[in-house]
């Protein structure tokens, strides 16, 4: 049960960032989730959107250099240790974390985590086995 | 001269394209000699510049002493503009062609009746040796104009006896209908209007329906890597050849089917290779500025010309059976010679290594700054390929890939900047690629 990621290459100039979020509202895509590190040279923006194939379309036909990657969403107890909890189950069966990010919705009350981890099944069957909740790209689209 | 009729053998003029080294020199000195007679006898400004040098056509007695005579460049032409270096009277003149002129004023050649004959037979020679045959359908995708490029390669396809479809540069979907409907199995265009087809043609759908089988490119240069690349797209063999309208336009090299140099038509063009610095004739072999005197021109001599091509000679024999000397794929331009940290390069040599890397488009830009005194050159390519944005190590691992590349290439380090698709200026005539900024 993974959700889609939508990975955007942005290059390090005054307004890059700019031309992918003016297009992404001109065409009513909300933005549930966003990364961007900071790096000298270029970035990568990390986006989970509401409408994810129409987004990725769109980004196509403008232009961009775009890539969909598979991450995990984790609902998590939004309180000290939350985050903890599901970081410990999956460095306890030894998965390699390549990166988190996280937001907070409106419509359910716990914070959720994206994992972007190696082994996407196995990591899903872990964490589901120790009772965590995971989101699929319908949820994404409700919330 | 006696022309062998076209039958299906791999010569256009046997005789000239396969006659010993020892007749081609004693062929090339006799003309060598009519041609200085020529420009002294009936071009005065011709003759004043060799009398300055102290020069006498009488003292050409064999071949060496060409270096007697003083070089020529385009300034001589512009100079001379229009008319001035004509060596015909206007009433034997029956074609003009010009350079595109992008800057100044263009050059202008003109051409006899005999010149026209000439021409078309050069050019012959080289489209037979690349591989045409009265059988294809060639089409000429070349603008037609003044430019010299169409008109060469349609009298040339002519001769040969090619049904010849002069459809000119322009409306690629009518291109590409015409390609297909009526079976073309020759394109004559620049490289770059050829990748751009051979997309077209894709999108269209009709890739696979098209008959095509043989390129013939000129105009700009193309890497062999850009070749490889226009060979994988659209399945043909592709060949270069080399003119420059200063010296007749195209017809004086091109490719035969082995494809290892351009034979020059020897009998016809006299090669030198010089040090573009001082004016030094080169032994064979050494890469240097290509100077070509025309020994056979009627309307529009010119001695000792310099190309300002980079490239080398070599006399060793062909494969394919023909004697005349070979020249390299031009290299780079002496005027678009960048000297990085003391380092002669070429943006050819960076395009070379562009077009062999994945995930990056064909497309690149150079930006040359100062810091701290001492030279730096950044290379920006576009990212097309989305599969390396998992990680930030995959894309940076790529950026030290090209950057290593280019290290073994050019002999300096460079900076690599990875920008988005279609963010690099597209040109459609010649490209301007570099970005000097080292003296702002």
């Amino acid at each position: 049960m993974s959700v889609k990621q939508i990975s955007v290459f942005v290059e390090n100039r005054a307004g890059s960032l700019l031309d992918i979020t003016t297009r992404l509202a001109e065409r009513n895509i909300n933005i549930r989730a966003v990364s961007l590190a900071d790096t000298t040279r270029f970035g990568i923006l990390r986006l989970i959107v509401d409408k994810v194939d129409e987004c990725e379309k769109a980004l196509r036909e403008d232009g961009f250099t775009v890539s969909i990657t598979n991450v995990l969403v984790v609902r998590l107890r939004d309180e000290p240790g939350g985050l903890s909890d599901a970081v410990r189950v999956l460095t306890e069966n030894g998965f390699n974390i390549d990166y988190i990010y996280a937001f907070i919705s409106h419509a359910v009350n716990d914070a959720c985590v994206i994992f972007r981890v190696g082994d996407i099944e196995f990591a899903e069957k872990i964490l589901t086995e120790n009772g965590f909740k995971l989101f699929s790209d319908d949820d994404i689209m409700k919330i | 001269m006696a022309k062998e009729r076209f039958d299906g053998r791999m010569f256009w003029e046997k005789d000239a394209e396969t006659m010993s080294r020892a007749k081609i020199r004693q062929l090339q000195l006799e003309r060598l000699k009519w041609t200085i007679n020529r420009c002294y006898n009936n071009v005065p400004y011709y003759k004043d510049m060799l009398d300055k040098a102290g020069v006498t056509p009488d003292m050409i007695k064999t071949l060496d002493d060409i270096r007697r005579l003083p070089l020529t460049t385009k300034e001589e032409l512009r100079k001379n503009y229009p008319f001035g270096l004509f060596a015909s009277p206007k009433e034997d003149i029956v074609e003009i062609h010009t350079s595109s002129g992008t800057t100044g004023k263009p050059i202008v050649g003109g051409y006899t009746k005999n010149d026209l004959e000439l021409w078309g037979n050069c050019m012959a020679r080289l489209v037979v040796a690349a591989g045409a045959r009265r059988e294809d359908i060639a089409q000429i995708s070349f603008g037609y104009g003044l430019f010299t490029g169409a008109f060469g390669l349609h009298y040339a396809l002519q001769k040969v006896g090619c049904m010849v479809v002069p459809i000119s540069s322009g409306n690629s979907e009518r291109q590409i209908m015409i390609m297909e409907d009526f079976g073309t199995t020759v394109l004559v265009a620049t490289p770059s209007y050829a990748v751009y087809l051979s997309e077209l043609a894709k999108d269209m759908g009709v890739a696979d329906k098209l008959k095509l089988r043989l390129g013939l490119f000129g105009s700009e240069m193309c890497t062999p890597e850009m070749r490889a690349q226009i060979e994988k797209n659209i399945g043909i063999i592709v060949t270069d050849n080399y003119g420059l309208t200063e010296l007749g336009g195209c017809g004086v090299s091109g490719e035969c089917e082995e494809r290892q140099g351009l034979h020059i038509n020897e009998d016809h063009f006299y090669p030198e290779i010089i040090d573009p610095d001082t004016g030094e004739v080169l032994p064979e072999g050494e890469e240097g500025e290509l100077v070509i005197t025309p020994l056979s021109k009627e309307a529009f001599p010119i001695f000792r010309y310099r190309t300002k091509d980079i490239t080398r000679l070599y006399s060793n024999p062909c494969k394919c059976g023909r004697t005349l000397i070979r020249m390299d794929k031009v290299v780079g331009r002496t005027d678009d010679m960048l000297i990085i940290k003391g380092v002669n390069v070429f943006p050819s040599q960076i395009e070379s290594v562009i077009f062999t890397m994945p995930h990056i488009g064909p497309h690149y830009q150079l930006v040359l700054r100062k810091e701290r005194f001492m030279d730096s050159l950044e290379v920006q390519v576009e990212l097309i390929d989305g599969s390396l944005l998992e990680q930030y190590s995959k894309l940076e691992a790529l950026q030290h890939r090209i950057r290593e590349k280019l290290r073994s290439v050019l002999g300096i380090d460079c900076g690599v900047t990875l920008v988005a698709p279609r963010t690099i200026t597209r040109f459609e005539g010649k490209a301007k690629r570099i970005v000097d900024l080292r003296n702002s």
